[in-house]
């Protein structure tokens, strides 16, 4: 298809009559946080070091929304300082680090010492969390992959089992579908209607969106008209319930088109999430009594 | 720690496990890079042994051509040198579990004798919780339908233990014919290229043998750093020292991959990790 097909394509798939269906509202991120992310919520964050939802995160803690399970491939700092805040009771995750700087000393502290609470893990590998999204987006209630062979991993979880191909007779591994309540992500632009266009890396997070039953996302800036990008992905209003504009709401993530990561933050982070008292300065300081990504 | 045999530049020991981790890709068509050291390899390919190869990395990104080092599997640079970039699922499902990528290069913070892998939990000793590691990420797969895997780590009795405490990724298992037993595709670790030397899988028992040592150290150096009673090749070689070229490349990726400080020299006399 020529870009103009495709610009075409787009405008007649985002232009489908809407009766019956419910559009996004666009709304301030205080207020869409509150009405869509509820105490005890199975929460999924996505990003893959791409668009992570930070700016949200903070609003998480700043309303102190609490016994969160949180779901997400590569829980990184963020959830590094959910965890800290005392708000997550049990994690879903492949992999748990600062990328390319160490291990996420909050994350750790909550793990192996139960500070500031116990936190219930369900661990499992990229291949295996990935399609347990696609399981979930699909409304199956598993996904079927090669994976985990010779692993320990399925020794900790009750959500990864076998199958056997009804043609082939191969075993398979099969791990259980993810449904979170509520997923938010970051995108760059949406439309006054509420369309969300995200491009770069894209990881999960469409998997992550049409798997929840609630879907919040903020975005760079309302743009008149979403314009067809490369490998980008258009989330239709009517499978998102809320949009707030937060330009910047990805810090130190980083939305392609708009910022770049801000790599000497994640590495700055280190020492602070090392020491449980410097930790709780920079979060009252920097979250709970700013007005977060919002001013920064 | 410095390597310094008369007659060649300086060159730490790390850097040389970093260009004889690269050499190893000299023959690969497609890699998928895991952060850190294999990362540092695999772009130090690009840059001496092997232009061509392609640099995939799990964040989705295919063909990156990053010109400094990536901080993290996601910089924005690989996404915007890639030949494609697709989403997580595709990543693991399509290309990986696909059979479509040669090599994978993982690195570990425990292997075992039979090139098993823990990334997961360490034991501390009793009355001690265990100690957390990041967790599997994409190795378990990578190992599993990788053409074949390449490992790199530095060389210690904490790196290369008796056993594991968590058998996160599987290597050779416990011994030939488990790969297959297992039905995984690929052929499994072939080479672990530490900051002392290379280890191989004997083809009779898939248990890692030392086969090569780096220049100056000796093989009993590489046994007391070894958590296991090693076992040693009739003939063991020694890697070549980094050619100047492959040192000034080394050494320009890392300074590239530096946050930006005006006014200092692009290139560190020294190199610290």
């Amino acid at each position: 298809m020529t870009p103009c097909e495709i610009k075409n394509t787009l405008v007649s798939i985002l232009s489908i009559p809407t009766h019956g269906v419910t559009m996004a509202d666009i709304r301030s991120l205080q207020d869409a946080v509150a009405d869509l992310v509820h105490d005890g919520d199975t929460v999924a964050m996505e990003g893959f070091t791409h668009l992570i939802p930070y700016a949200a995160a903070h609003e998480v803690i700043r309303q102190g929304i609490t016994d969160l399970t949180l779901v997400r491939m590569t829980p990184d700092v963020i959830y590094d300082q959910l965890i800290g805040a005392g708000l997550v009771r049990k994690l879903v995750f492949s992999w748990g680090g600062n990328p390319g700087v160490g291990s996420l000393h909050r994350f750790r502290d909550a793990i192996e010492n139960g500070w500031p609470r116990p936190l219930e893990l369900d661990e499992h590998s990229h291949a295996g969390m990935a399609n347990r999204y696609v399981a979930g987006a699909s409304k199956l209630p598993f996904a079927v992959l090669r994976g985990y062979r010779g692993s320990d991993i399925p020794t900790r979880t009750d959500t990864v089992s076998t199958v056997v191909c009804p043609f082939t007779g191969e075993e398979l591994a099969a791990v259980a579908a993810l449904n979170p309540d509520v997923t938010v992500i970051h995108a760059q632009q949406a439309d006054r209607a509420g369309n969300v266009q995200m491009w770069g890396l894209t990881g999960v997070q469409k998997e992550a969106a049409l798997a929840a039953d609630r879907v919040l996302v903020t975005v760079e800036e309302i743009v008149e008209e979403l314009m067809p990008r490369p490998g980008g992905i258009v989330l239709p209003t009517w499978v998102i319930d809320a949009v707030s504009v937060v330009p910047g709401g990805a810090h130190p993530s980083y939305a392609t088109g708009y910022s770049t990561r801000d790599n000497d933050f994640y590495q700055a982070w280190d020492p602070i999430a090392r020491d449980r008292e410097a930790f709780a300065r920079w979060i009252d300081a920097y979250v709970r009594d700013s007005e977060g990504a919002l001013t920064r | 720690m410095t390597a310094t045999p008369a007659g060649t530049a300086d060159f730490t020991s790390d850097e040389l496990m970093e260009v004889n981790a690269a050499r190893a890709l000299a023959d690969a068509t497609t890699c998928f890079v895991g952060i850190g050291l294999p990362s540092t390899a695999a772009n130090l390919a690009r840059a001496t042994v092997n232009p061509g190869l392609v640099l995939i990395y799990e964040s989705g990104t295919i063909g990156s051509k990053p010109t400094r080092l990536p901080l993290s599997i996601g910089d924005g640079e690989l996404a915007e040198t890639a030949d494609a970039v697709v989403p997580v699922p595709e990543m693991f499902n399509y290309w990986l579990q696909g059979g479509r990528i040669d090599v994978g290069f993982l690195g570990a913070a425990q292997v075992d004798r039979y090139a098993n892998i823990n990334t997961t939990v360490v034991d501390r000793g009793p009355d001690k919780p265990e100690g957390r590691l990041p967790g599997a990420g994409g190795a378990p797969e990578i190992a599993s339908n990788c053409g074949k895997v390449l490992m790199v780590l530095r060389h210690s009795t904490r790196n290369f233990v008796e056993r594991l405490d968590f058998v996160t990724t599987l290597g050779h298992g416990g011994g030939p014919g488990d790969r297959k037993k297992l039905g995984m595709p690929g052929a499994g670790p072939t080479a672990v290229i530490t900051d002392l030397g290379v280890l191989r899988p004997d083809p009779a028992t898939a248990e890692l043998v030392l086969t090569e040592v780096h220049p100056d150290v000796t093989v009993e150096r590489v046994r007391a750093a070894t958590g296991w009673e090693l076992t040693v090749a009739g003939t063991v070689g020694t890697t070549e020292p980094p050619t100047p070229q492959e040192l000034a490349a080394l050494r320009a990726l890392k300074a590239a991959g530096k946050p930006e400080q005006p006014g200092k020299p692009e290139q560190p006399g020294k190199e610290t990790r």
